[in-house]
């Protein structure tokens, strides 16, 4: 709710001020006047690249995707819904996966400290369930995906805070499969 | 040493043990009368005398009194025996029993005799091989002895001859420690994870679950002695299994497996190591922690079907599931971890007040809940074969330690072990046929 209520004045801002960088996948309700054109010189064009060898240049696109695959995703305390906010990290993911048809990947479930030690290996798993679900509804093929559950085993911030338990309550994501297709897809 | 000064001594050295915790929320705890026994002075038998005397202690069914070694308690007039037990003087102090140490077959065994100080006779004289120093695998014999004598003086068997295993936060390995906090011991393998560790009803076996890296999340079952491993049906092919327990028969186990609907409990046929049956419908999110009656015919289980995890029961081939434990819709906090009674009439299990875990007791019969600790964390409960004690986690003392808490008079001990501990689980009465 509060979320709608900041979104429309952001956009406008986003698109009164500079043009955007880039499609966000927001939805904006009320259409809102284009922007009057922006007088932008056009910028000169970049100086040729250096030829670089292929192989350097797949394995540095392969990397950049295989990270774009391991950006986790993170939840409030004792929940399993992906926030908003998280959703555009899933639609590349789920995009990425859609022209990779070889790639597999598996969604660890993690959660803070507190609450049942046993508990909250259910929990990691609702949670990586939750991903996995996301990405289904995007159109990805379940057998793709595994799912795994470290309850709070594995913390990524090991200290006892607010920020350390945030940090925590997260899914991560590893590319199990196909891994050599990535980069070699334009 | 005089009659005063003895008096002294004894109000002196009952001081500490009638000092009881503060744990106590709404608790009706009943301290009844508990009878006073003396430990008599035997030379060179400090050992003897410490163990068996602070196992008697941690009964919680005497006040237990260590006479110094001060008097020379060997005459050579009357041929190095042990002077006759003055009745009268122990008598005079309240005390009703006294037990009696001496070296026997040149000090390769041990006689005891149980002074009745109110019938002034011998009740029992025995003499049993022993390592007198106390060290090693000789301790579970006088942990033995200490239980034989709790039982000879109150009918009640003690709960001495038993060990605890639980997790070592850290190393995340399961380690085992004796009731008494010696001899701590690393049980599973190195550098794998292994969580919520459960004795096989004979002492013999153990199960727990472990996280790998790659994925897979079995449940296993390891050989106390030698350490033999084997991986249950069906949990080595991938997914997280979890909360393994072991039927009072020995026979079957039940554990929990995530899946993609939520999480099921199952229940393996450990005697052939097959035949897996499902006794948990998939369509609710949580189903996990079974713990079996005694008699194998129910299993309790923590369930959120109705949104907030509560205490369930179901028979053990899974019909007839339902709440188990009240609570309060709205208002009671989550409950997990149940522990059955090993005499069936108790089940213990930790739940969520203002944000802390605390222990409670349901009593299966009047089905009355009564809540056990009250300050910090306390939770992961395992009841001790008395079904009177219980093992858990508390952080009362800073880091997270074992703790055991006796449900008659609420006295509460630590059970220190070098690292931060969790999910404790007490085993039966081990190694004897008594």
């Amino acid at each position: 709710m509060r979320l709608r209520q900041f979104a429309l004045p952001l956009v406008a801002i986003l698109l009164a001020g500079t043009a955007c960088k880039k499609n966000e996948p927001m939805v904006v309700p009320t259409p809102v006047p284009p922007p009057a054109p922006a007088a932008t010189p056009t910028p000169a064009p970049p100086p040729a690249p250096p030829a670089v060898d292929p192989n350097v240049a797949i394995e540095r696109r392969r990397a950049e995707l295989i990270n774009t695959l391991a950006q986790e995703v993170f939840f409030d305390f004792d929940k399993f819904d992906i926030r908003p906010q998280d959703m555009a990290v899933l639609d590349a993911k789920a995009a990425l996966l859609a022209s990779h048809s070889q790639v597999r990947i598996r969604i660890a479930g993690h959660a803070d400290e507190r609450g049942s030690d046993e508990y909250n290996l259910v929990l990691g798993n609702q949670r990586a369930l939750a991903a996995k679900a996301y990405l289904e509804r995007k159109g990805i093929a379940g057998s793709r995906i595994d799912v795994i559950s470290y309850g709070e085993e594995r913390p990524a911030d090991p200290s006892s805070t607010e920020a350390a338990w945030a940090r925590n309550r997260r899914d991560a994501f590893e590319v199990i499969a196909g891994r050599e297709q990535l980069g070699t897809i334009r | 040493m005089t009659r005063c000064s003895l008096l002294l001594l004894l109000v002196f050295l009952a001081g500490p043990l009638s000092a009881q915790d503060p744990v106590r929320v709404g608790i009706d705890y009943r301290p009844g009368i508990r009878p006073r026994v003396v430990i008599l002075p035997a030379a060179g038998l400090d050992s003897v005398r410490a163990i068996v005397g602070r196992d008697l202690d941690y009964t919680d069914r005497f006040e237990v009194v260590q006479l110094p070694n001060a008097e020379p308690t060997a005459n050579p007039l009357l041929g190095g025996q042990a002077p006759p037990v003055n009745y009268e003087l122990y008598r005079s102090l309240s005390a009703s029993w006294a037990v009696q140490f001496e070296r026997a077959s040149g000090g390769m065994a041990l006689t005891v005799r149980l002074h009745d100080l109110t019938a002034d006779v011998v009740r029992r004289d025995t003499t049993m091989v022993a390592d007198l120093s106390g060290a090693g695998e000789g301790r579970m014999d006088l942990h033995r002895l200490s239980d034989a004598l709790t039982e000879w003086i109150s009918g009640q068997r003690g709960i001495a001859a038993t060990r605890m295993l639980y997790v070592e936060r850290g190393s995340q390995r399961i380690h085992r420690v004796d009731s008494d906090g010696h001899a701590v011991v690393p049980m599973s393998p190195g550098g794998v994870t292994a969580l919520s560790p459960q004795w096989s009803p004979d002492g013999t076996r153990f199960t727990y679950h472990i996280l790998g890296d790659d994925g897979q999340s079995p449940v296993l079952i390891q050989d106390v002695v030698g350490g033999a491993r084997r991986t249950v049906p069906t949990t080595g092919d991938g997914g997280n299994h979890l909360t393994p327990a072991f039927s009072p028969d020995g026979q079957s186990l039940a554990f929990t497996r995530l899946t993609d609907q939520g999480s099921a409990i199952f229940r393996a046929d450990i005697a052939r190591m097959c035949c897996v049956d499902r006794l948990t419908a998939a369509r609710y999110p949580a189903n996990l922690s079974p713990t079996w009656s005694p008699d194998g015919r129910r299993i309790a289980f923590v369930s959120n079907r109705s949104g907030v995890p509560q205490i369930y029961v179901m028979s053990a081939d899974g019909t007839d599931q339902e709440l188990l434990v009240p609570y309060d819709f709205g208002a009671t906090g989550a409950s997990y971890a149940p522990d059955w009674s090993p005499d069936g009439t108790m089940i213990v299990f930790h739940r969520d007040v203002s944000g802390s875990p605390q222990l409670f007791v349901y009593t299966v019969g009047s089905r009355q809940v009564r809540q056990l600790t009250s300050q910090g964390r306390n939770e992961d409960p395992s009841w001790a074969p008395d079904s009177r004690h219980i093992v858990y986690i508390s952080d009362r003392t800073g880091r997270r330690q074992l703790h055991v808490i006796d449900l008659e008079t609420a006295r509460v001990r630590q059970v220190p072990t070098p690292g931060v501990a969790r999910l404790p689980a007490w085993s039966s009465l081990l190694g004897g046929s008594r």
